[in-house]
């Protein structure tokens, strides 16, 4: 499981950075080299955890002095206990994961509340990509269609209409354009969306 | 273990003794009045004494674990490839002390070592020794060398129980535990290897209820098949494959019970060269320290539980080729871990070579082990 591209995770980050209390416990999935985690340390003081499969980030994690679990995130969170962190987050890793349902359950039952991030495949661009009659190459989805990671991309509406229909419960969104937030048509306009969720029970 | 000095070697070493007049009571009751400990310390310590790292052997090793003895320069140390000048462990920042443990054949007071009340040998008379008693005797040792606090304690397979066991024991005495291919607790299956392992010792003519010694005996035989099943539990069958396979000895079957395949003849070197040197009665006792090791015995099984007490930061380290002492039996270490709100990273680590992994030179291995000690040493050094 890896984060796509590199460059565009600051934005993110900084939305993440808006939700999370200071001093909160923070488990990163598909935490990638740790840098997320850094970040949320240096501005929020966090406690974190990351967990990610590949050797090579998992090393980096280390080499960032954050504290990471290498498993595989289709296993599922079975060595996290119900509500054992503050926030789970899932950044630019949701579209690559199979049973992305799942997933978002774990978060919810081993975290109080979620966060994902992921690249809105409604974004202008990757419409005219897909009516030029090409799968959309762009910094969010850096991948041809042949060496893709990504299983189920999907739009700003289809996931709020996932979390309607899950009655998962959207406490802030964001999304964002290089960086910056986008309010009008989110789901054209817009690149990377941002999630901040929790379940409908802890209403 | 490769038996190769590499030039970043800390060279040669000398064993250091030390006497502990003060009694110990040992987990089964029994009260050793007083003993010695071997040991060796590679590096400097650092003027508040906060650079030392201890590590914790194994079933077979000793304190010898790294560089070489100038009488004796082919007995390279047992994680020679570990630790050393710019090793993952590296002794120009780290005070290492590796000791051999209580009812050891080493050095340290064991089963060769006269019982002063008899003064004859303790042979079979020795206690059963358990991790925890390993780590009281260890603790004292730090108290002798004025580190109140470790960086870490690390340890692979038996040697990481130790590490384990400190966290729980002294929680305040150390600021990681790095285990290393290690278990919470040793399955029937372990247990059964274990048990036919001192059966061997046991019904050999020569043991004498384990006083061979005073017989001028060795029960050398027990010892071979003893070292022998424990060797194929530390390999993985690929290994084994890729190593040996169907290779034939002689190129052709003989039809006789010599050695036909070079498995069988590598099993029989093994065992040989174990028997020459390694103490029955010890044998015997670290495959006990084994069995008995269940931290989470006392807490009805719980090992979230028995973990509560640790404040230690962790390293967990597993070989998917593990059979012995399987990644899930790290992964439960880990879960108990988390569930405690503990400082854990764990790293299961792509390696053919089964249990052995841990003392073999690995990359990515030696990398993470190499990566997580920098970090110490920037704790360290803030």
């Amino acid at each position: 499981m890896s984060r796509n591209g590199n460059g565009i995770s600051r934005a993110d980050f900084a939305a993440i950075a808006a939700w999370i209390k200071q001093g909160s416990r923070v488990l990163d999935l598909g935490c990638g080299d740790g840098s997320l985690l850094r970040y949320l340390k240096e501005k929020r003081d966090i406690t974190g955890c990351g967990v990610e499969i590949d050797d090579a980030k998992v090393l980096a994690c280390v080499k960032n002095g954050i504290s990471v679990i290498q498993t595989d995130l289709e296993r599922g969170l079975a060595d996290f206990t119900d509500h054992s962190f503050d926030y789970v987050v899932l950044s630019q890793t949701i579209q690559a994961v199979k049973n992305s349902e799942r997933i978002i359950r774990e978060m919810l039952r081993v975290g109080r509340e979620g966060i994902v991030t992921f690249p809105n495949f409604g974004y202008w661009k990757n419409r005219l990509q897909v009516l030029r009659g090409h799968m959309p190459v762009s910094d969010n989805m850096p991948y041809e269609w042949f060496d893709t990671p990504n299983v189920h991309l999907c739009t700003v509406e289809d996931f709020e209409r996932f979390c309607a229909q899950r009655r998962i419960r959207v406490l802030e969104s964001k999304v964002l354009t290089r960086g910056r937030a986008v309010h009008l048509w989110p789901n054209l306009l817009g690149a990377l969306a941002v999630y901040h969720f929790g379940s409908a029970a802890a209403q | 273990m490769d038996g190769t000095v590499s030039e970043r070697s800390v060279g040669l070493v000398t064993p250091q003794r030390a006497r502990f007049d003060e009694p110990l009571r040992l987990k089964s009751g029994v009260v050793l009045d007083g003993y010695d400990l071997v040991y060796e310390t590679y590096g400097t310590l650092d003027a508040q004494a906060s650079n030392a790292v201890l590590v914790c052997h194994a079933l077979n090793a000793s304190h010898h674990v790294a560089g070489r003895y100038a009488d004796d320069p082919d007995n390279v140390g047992w994680w020679d490839n570990m630790i050393g000048p710019g090793k993952p462990l590296d002794t120009n920042r780290f005070f290492v002390i590796g000791v051999n443990n209580l009812g050891g054949c080493h050095g340290s007071t064991g089963p060769r070592t006269i019982n002063a009340k008899t003064g004859k040998p303790w042979g079979g008379d020795f206690p059963i020794v358990t991790v925890e008693d390993w780590v009281a005797a260890q603790a004292r040792l730090a108290d002798r060398l004025g580190i109140e606090r470790f960086a870490a304690v690390m340890g692979g397979s038996l040697g990481a129980m130790q590490a384990l066991a400190w966290t729980i024991q002294y929680p305040e005495r150390l600021r990681h535990a790095l285990v290393i291919a290690c278990t919470p607790k040793l399955s029937a299956q372990n247990i059964a290897f274990n048990e036919v392992a001192r059966q061997a010792i046991i019904t050999d003519p020569d043991f004498h209820e384990g006083h061979y010694q005073e017989h001028g005996a060795t029960p050398k035989r027990g010892l071979r098949v003893a070292r022998m099943v424990g060797h194929i539990t530390y390999l993985s069958d690929d290994e084994m494959a890729s190593k040996f396979g169907r290779q034939l000895k002689h190129g052709k079957l003989n039809y006789s019970f010599d050695t036909e395949f070079e498995i069988e003849s590598y099993l029989r070197h093994q065992g040989n060269k174990f028997a020459e040197y390694f103490d029955a009665n010890t044998y015997l006792r670290i495959t006990k320290v084994l069995d008995y090791f269940d931290p989470a015995f006392d807490h009805g099984g719980n090992l979230t539980q028995a973990l509560a007490p640790a404040q230690a930061a962790f390293l967990v380290i597993s070989f998917t080729t593990d059979w012995r002492f399987s990644p899930e039996r790290s992964r439960e270490i880990v879960k108990a871990l988390l569930d405690n709100r503990r400082d854990v990273t764990y790293a299961e680590i792509d390696a053919p070579h089964g249990h052995d992994a841990f003392l073999l030179d690995d990359a990515r291995y030696h990398r993470l082990v190499a990566a997580y000690f920098e970090r110490i040493a920037q704790e360290l050094a803030a």
